[in-house]
């Protein structure tokens, strides 16, 4: 009897709105679009899916043995705040050998809750209210929401297929005002998969300078490039006390629930995240640093045989769309293709949504990833090759079949 | 035996992948003409680096009764022929399914296919132990097949990710 009535006192309450106690930037923020379509492909069986935005191998056997050791090992205790001293010095000597970009492991370099965190933390550290943050798009779906939450004004700057998704200095120009203080930077792109070669960041670099501007470059997809090395713009001169280099062991590694990434740069602002760090969430989960270790170790020939496999998969899936007779630039990084559907006549909203009704194709609409997406469907080829034909067939059917409806 | 080159082996991968995948699906994912793969499979072929394209059936799907043995066997080797020729005399019993010369405490490993017990049984104290120099055998039927040729037979959800993610 009582458990009854407390049960409708809880939903008479339910009923009531309480959106007017929430925070009023947290109120305002839109749910994600990828939310938002996840939802309705779940509704779906049957589906071929290249909505996925993470790896399809799993992590490598002996990373997770890593993590399964120190666990047996008992070392499951709160980490320095910073991250273990030994992963810090691991993720130096990589950047170093991979990407020439040398970082002190004991002030440069923070370990975090996957790359998001950092990206979080580096936005909270820098952003004072009103200040202008400078994001290339379309991109990765959190920047600008997390701009907001910070207190500060995301400026969308509007990227080109005809200039392969890159940043351009004009554009970057345009959007300059003395309120800019901070520029996100994606690259290899998602959603594009797009690059930027050292010559395409240049003159990027001397508007940095000139414009006094912070860059926070997510570099997440690093090690996913195709025939040309990854550029970090922290290389260019002058640009590494002015650059957070954001990265993590998501997408090289293919260690995406594991949660793990970090942040480089100048001591003043590694310490200003570390302070927001130790607050929110102390460490990063500790397991998970041993198991990054591990793939730091001895795990680099995985990472190899992973790439090789996506640009194999990377050239059927480009080849493919541009047979169906849909636009695709070449994508050089990550494991999107960002195929234009504008030919069809509809938005990406209504193609993603009725190709997966009438196809049983999940892709993610180019839209959700903000100015320039429209007209374009995010496709992931992170996933086998029969799946990746077989989605290729259905496609090209369906844009055969709009054409003559 | 002469090595294969970084091409032969991309081939060789995508082909051990899936068999049926098509030259010019290949010729795609690798970046040259479908010339070149075909000229690729043709050399493999030949070099019987590839030997054959065939199915892996997961037989219990069919509930019959076959029945598989592993067979350890222990033999005299001969002067000047080693263990080849008795090896020979095994092998090509059409009911030997494989056969390997092993290291440690016994010489040969038979794989055997039977309709029963019986077939297998009669297939041991027939043909392998009459081999003169067939010295001792012993029997393993095979009860249940988890993974075979690096195939999990079970049924196994191995993609684990959300089918939509950022």
């Amino acid at each position: 009897m009582i458990r009854e009535a407390s049960l409708q006192l809880s939903e008479a309450v339910q009923q009531k709105s309480m959106n007017s106690y929430l925070n009023e930037s947290v109120r305002d923020i839109k749910p994600s679009g990828i939310r938002r379509f996840f939802d309705l492909v779940s509704t779906r069986k049957d589906v071929i899916t290249l909505g996925v935005g993470e790896p399809d191998f799993v992590t490598p056997w002996h990373v997770r043995e890593a993590a399964v050791m120190s666990l047996e090992r008992g070392k499951t205790q709160y980490t320095s705040n910073a991250g273990l001293i030994e992963l810090r010095e691991a993720i130096s000597n990589y950047l170093y050998s991979n990407f020439d970009v040398g970082y002190e492991p004991d002030k440069e370099i923070l370990v975090t809750v996957g790359g998001s965190e950092a990206i979080d933390l580096a936005l909270r550290a820098l952003i004072s209210p009103g200040d202008e943050i400078l994001i290339p798009e379309p991109c990765y779906i959190s920047y600008s929401p997390i701009t907001v939450l910070s207190g500060g004004v995301s400026v969308g700057i509007e990227t080109y297929a005809k200039d392969n998704f890159k940043l351009t200095a004009d554009s970057l120009l345009k959007a300059i005002t003395p309120k800019s203080k901070v520029l996100i930077l994606c690259y290899p792109s998602n959603p594009t998969g797009g690059i930027m070669t050292y010559e395409d960041w240049e003159p990027i670099a001397k508007i940095v300078e000139e414009k006094d501007l912070i860059v926070i470059s997510d570099e997440i997809y690093a090690e996913l490039t195709y025939g040309t090395k990854h550029v970090s713009f922290a290389t260019l001169p002058g640009m590494k006390d002015r650059t957070i280099l954001v990265s993590g062991f998501a997408k090289a590694f293919a260690m995406t629930g594991w949660r793990l990434g970090y942040a480089c740069g100048h001591p003043d602002f590694i310490s200003a995240m570390l302070k927001i760090h130790q607050y929110t969430v102390m460490c990063a989960p500790s397991m998970s640093q041993y198991a990054a270790l591990e793939a730091l170790t001895n795990g680099l020939e995985e990472k190899d045989k992973m790439i090789d496999s996506y640009n194999q998969r990377r050239r059927l899936v480009v080849k493919g769309f541009r047979e169906i007779g849909l636009e695709c630039h070449e994508p050089q990084g990550a494991f999107y293709a960002f195929p234009s559907i504008a030919s069809t006549g509809l938005t990406s909203e209504e193609f993603a949504a009725r190709l997966l009704e009438e196809a049983g194709v999940a892709a993610v609409p180019g839209n959700v990833f903000g100015l320039g997406g429209e007209g374009h469907l995010r496709c992931s080829y992170a996933t086998s090759v029969s799946a990746l034909t077989e989605a290729i067939d259905r496609i090209g059917n369906f844009v055969n079949k709009l054409k003559q409806s | 035996m002469t090595g294969l080159s970084e091409f032969q082996l991309k081939v060789l991968a995508l082909l051990q992948e899936d068999a049926r995948t098509k030259p010019e699906l290949i010729a795609t994912m690798l970046d040259v003409p479908v010339t070149e793969v075909n000229e690729a499979i043709a050399a493999m072929e030949k070099d019987h680096v590839i030997v054959k394209y065939a199915t892996i059936v997961n037989w219990s799907k069919l509930h019959d009764e076959q029945v598989t043995a592993l067979i350890e066997v222990q033999i005299t080797p001969e002067r000047g022929r080693g263990f080849d020729r008795i090896a020979e005399m095994i092998y090509l019993h059409p009911e030997v399914k494989s056969l390997y010369l092993m290291s440690g405490a016994y010489d040969l490993q038979v794989e055997i296919e039977g309709n029963s017990l019986k077939e297998v049984a009669s297939f041991v104290s027939n043909k392998l132990s009459t081999i003169e120099a067939v010295l001792s055998t012993k029997t393993y039927f095979i009860l249940k097949k988890y993974k075979q040729d690096g195939i999990i037979f079970a049924e196994y959800e191995s993609d684990h990710r959300m089918s939509v993610s950022p």
